[in-house]
């Protein structure tokens, strides 16, 4: 305290005060001020700096007005180096670039979910240009996205539409799968829930589009639960290897199983044979 | 110790040292006199229990793989009994309104519902169910295992080629045992199982379709199958195991068990312990651990949480679809296999299915079956075995044996092919493709190299008799060269490595002509057979001869003469340096 109070009279002491509340006042309201916008309140001035970020990130491979970017290709499939992105909506943006896909790190058959380069008002702004191409599928309203209110019915009913239309690639409990030529379906564990949403509204990469009209919003809310559950249930049975199927099964029975009984045959031929034991 | 305890005992009851009471003098022989007396009268059990109780059995880890089988068997007897009472094998629909909430109010068979209610609604039911699935696991695992062991000891061999079919007709019922209960809960997996199977069968050219509907009582999946293949897991299959291992077992007593060659050990003795107490409590000890190892499993691994798959309906499949892991080869094949097929007067020949889901498995158990007659036409040996092979004293049969297995190995990798694409981010299509060329390439491959490492472990045997075996010692001579200095094995081991190694029986040049220049009967056949045993016996290298050995001996009979003595327990250095003991 002593000197706080000695040097209250330097001739910097008024700037500091003048900066410690402005620090105080600007984090305070960061903290409390209401969340900005979602694509429906994008203003000019975002899709703007959409533009800006978009030439500068993805303009390379998707065209300077997100045209796609056209290759020579073979005869039954043309080339294709960047998709036209005009149509695809904010939603495609936002999972896209909020699960780190995009941009790609290396051409390669498909994006994997990685880090996450931009920041979420980025990305918003992004996805207000892109949407502001032409209309798209939206970010999912955040009541399609409330799965924990979700009752037990409504979950299990998710469950039938999640082995009717997604467990054939992603597993029964959203592990993943493998798809042809080096393609797979992602792991579902860990994602959010609006990024499931989207992926279901607008079929990124290898995935098909479950339309509105095919899987309504509400059902895809189920279907969001049931996969939530499946990550959260516990392994009833004990370890499970990631519920695979039965390939780790065999590999628990022939190390541990056979392996184990081996090692016990062999400690149980040991004792008794009629092994000479010559005195040390 | 109390086995060398007993073995201290054992022989001097036989040498009549110690103050042995007779069991009829005994207080428990006295009160037990008459009871046991009456039973003997009646059941006559006394001459054969005093011919089989004492017989003897001889020592080795090996000897008791086939014993994991049995006593996974009997755990497998013993909760399958449990899950009889739990399990309702009903195809009738219902809403299900257990324990499990993710599946609350969903619409299943009566079979699922009472196996989730197993799983979660019984005591213990989950444990019990995963001790059932691991215990099938590892008992077709223990068959495999004591399988490849009779087959690369040439246990097989005259007189054991039935009892090895026998074994072969066990490994079917056993995997039939094993499909039939992964089809029986109903769940999503199950049902993809035998949707497979059903595709399987219909392939069959012109018969299938009629096949399928007959199995299934109509249109796959009907509501026919679960209370059937019920009834073949619970009653016929457990019963035809339960004759073929009584077969199975009263033949190895008939024939007396094989042993490993060594000092005392012929072709006509056993060298060993009796049943009665050592074997009895051995195995008896053993069931307990193998009781425990599966209860272990069960406890702390999920096997087939059925609850994750959901009931079956056929427009469903998930990914990482797979049969339990003996099937593997069989997905596998039909995996790999390229796309084939053809109509001809409007039947579907699907040879893609055909031949790598029903050749796969017929070509195996053909195969299996058929090469302890093979090659004793091949070899033209007719003696009777009761000394096991080396693997590496048999290259060729070992060399099959491996190259089978790499076959067996490799379509097993391609039933996870997905899987293993997935979790090592490889290309699904460049497995395929890999294991496509490797099934022809990789067999070939192990045949020559296990074959050559076989070979070249004859000769190590052949140099250690004799030339010594390296004693780790090095000699300094006067004008300074330094050498190793060698000594003989043991005499033991030089018994067992040459008795070990039966003489190669002498190839005959096949007539193909007879004296008057006609062609002789089975003259091709003879030659065909003449150029077999020539390929079998191929770079046989033949024990030492008398001479040999008796050279060896008087050359290393100076090996103790030297001023650093080596002492008569010296058996040579290990790799770090530590004198070994034989």
């Amino acid at each position: 305290m002593r000197t706080l109070s000695t040097r209250r009279r330097h001739p910097l002491a008024g700037l500091l005060v003048l900066a410690v509340g402005l620090l105080i006042t600007g984090g305070l309201y960061a903290a409390v001020a209401p969340k900005a916008a979602t694509a429906e309140t994008t203003s000019i001035d975002d899709i703007e700096a959409g533009r800006q970020l978009f030439l500068v990130g993805c303009a390379s491979c998707h065209g300077v007005n997100a045209q796609g970017i056209v290759t020579e290709g073979t005869d039954d499939q043309p080339g294709n180096y960047g998709p036209s992105l005009i149509g695809v909506g904010a939603a495609s943006v936002d999972f896209q670039m909020g699960t780190g896909r995009m941009p790609m790190a290396q051409t390669a058959p498909q994006a994997p979910r990685k880090k996450i380069e931009y920041s979420e008002e980025e990305i918003s702004q992004v996805a207000a240009y892109i949407a502001s191409l032409a209309p798209g599928p939206q970010i999912p309203d955040e009541r399609y996205l409330d799965y924990e209110s979700l009752s037990d019915e409504e979950i299990a009913r998710g469950g039938e539409f999640f082995r009717t239309n997604c467990t054939a690639c992603h597993n029964s409990v959203g592990a993943g799968g493998a798809l042809p030529n080096g393609r797979y379906a992602p792991s579902l564990h860990g994602v959010e829930a609006k990024h499931i949403y989207e992926a279901m509204q607008t079929g990124p990469q290898q995935m098909p589009v479950f339309s509105d009209d095919v899987i309504t919003p509400e059902e895809k809310l189920a279907v969001i639960g049931y996969v939530r559950a499946m990550s959260t249930e516990p392994d009833y049975g004990g370890f499970s290897g990631g519920n695979f199927g039965p390939v780790s099964d065999g590999l628990f029975v022939w190390v541990i199983g056979i392996g184990g009984l081996v090692g016990f045959a062999t400690w149980i031929g040991w004792h008794g044979t009629r092994t000479k034991k010559k005195k040390a | 110790m109390p086995a060398s305890a007993y073995h201290h005992a054992f022989f001097q009851a036989g040498d009549g040292m110690s103050t042995y009471t007779p069991v009829e003098d005994t207080k428990t022989g006295k009160k037990l006199a008459g009871p046991v007396g009456w039973l003997d009268e009646r059941l006559g059990l006394a001459a054969l229990g005093k011919k089989n109780l004492r017989k003897v059995f001889p020592e080795h880890w090996s000897f008791m793989l086939g014993e994991i089988a049995l006593w996974s068997f009997v755990v497998l007897l013993i909760t399958g009994v449990f899950l009889t009472l739990w399990f309702d094998p009903s195809m009738a629909e219902t809403v299900y309104t257990g324990s499990y909430r993710p599946l609350n109010g969903v619409e299943m068979s009566v079979a699922y519902a009472s196996a989730l209610d197993i799983s979660f609604d019984v005591r213990g039911g989950l444990l019990l169910r995963q001790m059932h699935h691991w215990a099938a696991h590892l008992f077709i695992a223990a068959m495999m295992v004591h399988m490849l062991r009779v087959f690369f000891t040439g246990a097989y061999r005259k007189p054991r080629e039935i009892n090895w079919l026998i074994g072969l007709g066990l490994l079917t019922l056993g995997i039939l045992a094993g499909f039939s209960g992964y089809s029986l809960p109903d769940d999503l997996l199950s049902g993809t199982g035998l949707r497979i199977a059903d595709g399987m069968i219909k392939s069959i050219p012109l018969v299938g379709t009629h096949i399928s509907f007959f199995l299934f009582g109509g249109e796959f999946p009907g509501d026919q199958i679960i209370p059937r293949l019920y009834m073949a897991h619970i009653l016929l299959i457990p019963a035809l195991l339960l004759g073929l291992i009584a077969a199975h077992m009263l033949l190895l007593v008939y024939h007396k068990h094989t042993q490993f060659p060594g000092a005392g050990r012929t072709n006509e003795n056993v060298v060993g312990y009796p049943m009665l107490p050592v074997y009895a409590a051995k195995a008896g000890g053993f069931f307990f651990i193998v009781f425990g190892v599966i209860a272990f499993l069960s406890a702390t691994f999920t096997v087939n949480g059925i609850w994750i798959y959901g009931p079956y309906n056929p427009a469903e499949v998930t990914a990482g679809s797979q049969p339990d892991w003996y099937m593997g080869f069989a997905e596998g094949a039909l995996r790999i296999f390229p796309p084939l097929e053809f109509n001809i007067f409007g039947s579907t020949w699907p040879l893609s299915v055909l031949i790598p889901g029903l050749g796969a498995l017929g070509i195996l158990f053909t195969l299996l079956g058929a090469w302890p007659f093979v090659e004793r036409w091949i070899t033209g040996d007719d003696r009777e075995h009761h000394l096991l092979d080396r693997p590496r004293n048999a290259p060729t049969r070992t060399a099959l044996g491996v190259a089978g297995m790499t076959a067996f190995g490799l379509l097993w990798i391609g039933g996870g092919n997905d899987v293993i694409a997935l979790r090592f981010g490889l290309d699904l299509n460049a497995i395929t493709y890999f294991l496509r060329v490797m099934f022809f390439l990789g067999p070939i491959i192990a045949f020559i190299i296990t074959r050559r490492i076989c070979i070249s472990l004859q000769r190590k045997d052949h140099e250690v008799l004799t030339h010594g075996f390296e004693t780790g010692v090095i000699d300094r001579s006067p004008d300074g060269g330094y050498s190793e200095r060698h000594a003989p094995l043991p005499v033991d081991a030089q018994y067992a490595l040459t008795s070990a190694k039966p003489a190669t029986v002498a190839i005959e040049a096949p007539e193909l002509v007879d004296a008057n220049g006609v062609d002789a009967p089975n003259g091709r056949k003879a030659k065909l057979r003449a150029r077999l045993r020539r390929w079998y016996y191929a770079g046989a290298f033949d024990k030492p001869t008398v001479e040999e050995m008796q050279h060896a001996e008087e050359h290393l009979r100076d090996a103790g003469q030297h001023p650093v003595d080596l002492g008569e327990d010296f058996q040579g250095v290990s790799e770090t340096g530590v004198p070994r003991v034989h």
